[in-house]
């Protein structure tokens, strides 16, 4: 008899850095920093995620595709835990990810809370049109240079 | 009355005020002056709608009974719905609804700060997501209040009158009874009566800034908490339980 053997800990993390964001592709579940931790209790696969925005109708599709993935390298006996606290924060951010979402067109989130530059032209003369944008976790800004609008990715 | 039931009373006021508000909120949707503000209107009633999903949740693990979130979302009626009368209020024009939203935020982000320190760790867990995101709500209702009310002569009117108007709702965001009192015994919660000082200095603050009065008249309407409510909360109610009593269990 076969017994196909379970991926350790750093396998699955790998396996979870290569599942996109569903509403920003260009990033994964581990570049945003919702994966809080990885373990094996027993025989199960316990993964603990944390929420980006209370509301954010991505965790239901995330969940899914967390669990699609790990069945598919033949993890069956899996649990998916929330954990509220320490809430999610934008630091958790990876520079990868960070990179990814500038070459992709939106900003990526500073500290000081307003974009560094255009993701476009890479002009600093900016405005915000809206506090928020076309999902939870972005606001709207326009570029005064090259006037064009871009999403910048909120710092929380 | 016991904690959990004590305590199964506050989830219900927290998590039903904001799923009046997001539903009332979300009646904006596709109808808001500017796209933006569209955009703004529908993000601030999902961020409310993922806060009672926490709130009520917890509620249904507190009473012991096995109701979901979704059981006391869209199994209830009126007479059990905990939430303030102000988020009830209808909406009005865009104005009257985000100065509702205002007089909300302030009061919540107050709450929220408060119940970071609750003594229930799930209480806390929750009050740390929520309040990140009612600091923005806060941040944009307050400024959108002070652009409209020292704007034009039309918009000042507008606002003064939401305000006139809603002002009557707000005493009851403050009022203390028997559930409040168990609860800030063992310090899950605070006392309401307790956070009106600070609202008043950020109200008072904003509305100078609007260049809108306060009236003076200190009439409060309520019920809403002990579940004696407005003739609006029925029909909020058949508009958003409509599908979950006509099918059921229904999902997608």
């Amino acid at each position: 008899m076969v017994i196909a053997s379970l991926p350790s800990v750093a396998q699955v993390w790998d396996c979870l850095d290569t599942i996109a964001d569903p509403e920003i592709p260009v990033i994964t579940l581990v570049d945003l920093g919702i994966i809080r931790d990885v373990k094996w209790q027993q025989d199960q696969l316990v993964i603990t995620i944390t929420p980006t925005y209370s509301g954010c109708p991505a965790t239901r599709v995330i969940n899914e595709d967390i669990v699609s993935a790990l069945n598919h390298k033949g993890v069956k006996n899996l649990r998916l835990e929330r954990r509220l606290s320490p809430a999610w924060t934008t630091d958790w951010m990876s520079e990868k990810g960070r990179i990814a979402l500038e070459d992709y067109g939106i900003a990526p989130p500073e500290a000081k809370g307003t974009p560094a530059r255009c993701p476009q032209c890479g002009g600093d003369d900016l405005e915000r049109t809206s506090q928020f944008g076309s999902t939870p976790c972005k606001a709207l800004w326009r570029c005064k240079s090259c006037l064009e609008p871009f999403d910048y990715f909120k710092c929380i | 009355m016991t904690r959990d039931q004590a305590l199964f009373q506050f989830l219900l006021r927290l998590g039903d005020s904001t799923l009046i508000l997001s539903h009332r909120v979300s009646e904006w949707c596709g109808h808001a002056p500017v796209i933006e503000e569209d955009i703004a209107l529908a993000n601030t009633a999902l961020d409310l709608i993922g806060q009672t999903q926490f709130w009520l949740e917890l509620a249904g693990e507190v009473e012991g009974k096995g109701r979901s979130a979704d059981d006391l979302a869209y199994l209830r009626d009126v007479w059990d719905f905990r939430n303030l009368l102000l988020v009830e209020r209808p909406n009005g024009d865009f104005g009257k609804t985000l100065m509702r939203q205002f007089l909300f935020d302030a009061f919540q982000s107050l709450m929220l700060g408060k119940l970071l320190k609750s003594s229930d760790k799930r209480v806390a867990d929750i009050a740390e997501k929520a309040s990140k995101e009612v600091a923005y709500h806060v941040e944009r209702s307050a400024g959108t209040v002070v652009g409209l009310g020292d704007g034009t002569p039309q918009s000042h009117t507008r606002m003064q009158a939401a305000l006139d108007d809603l002002y009557p709702y707000v005493g009851e965001m403050f009022v203390s009874d028997a559930v409040d009192a168990v609860l800030i015994k063992v310090g899950i919660a605070p006392d309401p009566a307790s956070l009106r000082a600070d609202w008043d200095a950020l109200v008072g603050r904003v509305m100078q800034d609007a260049t809108l009065d306060i009236p003076k008249d200190a009439f409060t309407h309520k019920g809403g908490k002990t579940g004696t409510h407005t003739e609006h909360l029925g029909y909020i109610l058949a508009d958003m339980q409509f599908l979950q009593r006509a099918y059921p269990g229904a999902e997608w």
